[in-house]
């Protein structure tokens, strides 16, 4: 009984939090929502016996992932929201097909089966241990993809995030890098004199001010 | 009323539709992102709903390998958000189609 409870409320939980997140104009809220549906969704993995991965959700997810995000938010201010213009109706109505397309075909999928009662299964079941067993034997290639994966993710948002942009080609001065002579020299020669950047002393900041 | 794996399935079928209407209305990236958050979200709860159903462990691996891809989703394109925002281009991605601006 205090099991269909659970499931009943962190369910309406879960979905009006989604809802919340799509729906929310300023994108803090949504990002708020998210966190709540992390954890209610985090509640019915405790009710499906995977204690670890709710901990995990906690952790990672509604932890850490979710301050990231947050913090991009508040970094970007009000340039975060949402662009002011209509949204074509004909969008909203193929989203609304779309969308309540898949959840009427899952439902009636799974509503067409009859599914038992289900393995029984031990207390240990979903415990840490249990886990990394498996984890590290039969899906040790998934776990090094995996770890390779998020290596590849941050070395690529360590560029992405790096100080200068690369300049544009149509302004190729627009984040000016300081020249030495040498350096100018070698461009005038390999693209022509008339291209590049006119070969003579460039007083650098510095020097100006003496 | 017995909660059997069917009613998991049909609640993480209803988040993965609000996901994709999220995904398909919404215009700046940032909610595009936590829709698709929404996603990923609503496969790993039908994973972990089949992993007890069956007894098996392997759902529960695989629900912990999507959370890292979501992870180094996140950071990617958090990333790219931070990036365009840099240089100032407006963050609606009807507008931007171009890789460079």
């Amino acid at each position: 009984m205090t099991y269909d409870i659970v499931f009943v409320a962190a369910s309406a939980l879960a979905i009006a939090s989604a809802l919340g997140v799509v729906l929310s104009v300023n994108p803090f809220y949504s990002a708020l929502s998210l966190i709540m549906h992390l954890v209610s969704l985090a509640t019915m993995y405790l009710l499906l016996q995977a204690d670890f991965l709710a901990a995990a959700q906690v952790i990672v997810y509604a932890g850490a992932v979710m301050i990231m995000f947050l913090f991009v938010i508040a970094y970007l201010g009000n340039r975060a929201d949402e662009p002011t213009r209509d949204i074509p109706l004909w969008q909203l109505g193929a989203a609304v097909v779309a969308g309540s397309a898949v959840v009427i075909e899952i439902v009636v999928a799974v509503a067409s089966q009859a599914f038992g009662p289900g393995a029984t299964v031990t207390d240990q079941f979903g415990n840490p241990s249990l886990v990394a067993d498996s984890f590290f034997s039969r899906y040790l290639l998934g776990f090094e993809a995996t770890s390779i994966l998020l290596l590849v993710a941050a070395v690529g948002a360590v560029v992405l995030g790096s100080k200068r942009p690369s300049p544009r080609v149509d302004e190729p001065d627009a984040f000016p890098a300081p020249r030495t002579q040498p350096e100018l020299e070698l461009q005038a020669a390999v693209m022509g004199a008339e291209t590049a950047f006119p070969v003579h002393h460039v007083p650098r900041k510095d020097e100006d001010e003496n | 009323m017995h909660i059997g794996v069917e009613y998991f399935v049909s609640v993480s079928a209803i988040v993965f539709g609000i996901g994709m209407f999220g995904v398909f209305t919404r215009r700046s990236p940032l909610i595009l992102l936590l829709s698709v958050e929404l996603m990923l979200n609503s496969c790993n709860l039908t994973l972990i709903a089949f992993s007890r159903y069956w007894g098996e462990q392997s759902g529960q691996v695989f629900a912990l390998i999507v959370m890292g891809i979501a992870a180094s989703e996140v950071v990617v394109g958090l990333g790219l958000v931070v990036a365009v925002a840099r240089r100032k281009a407006e963050l609606d991605v009807d507008r931007l189609t171009a890789l460079r601006h």
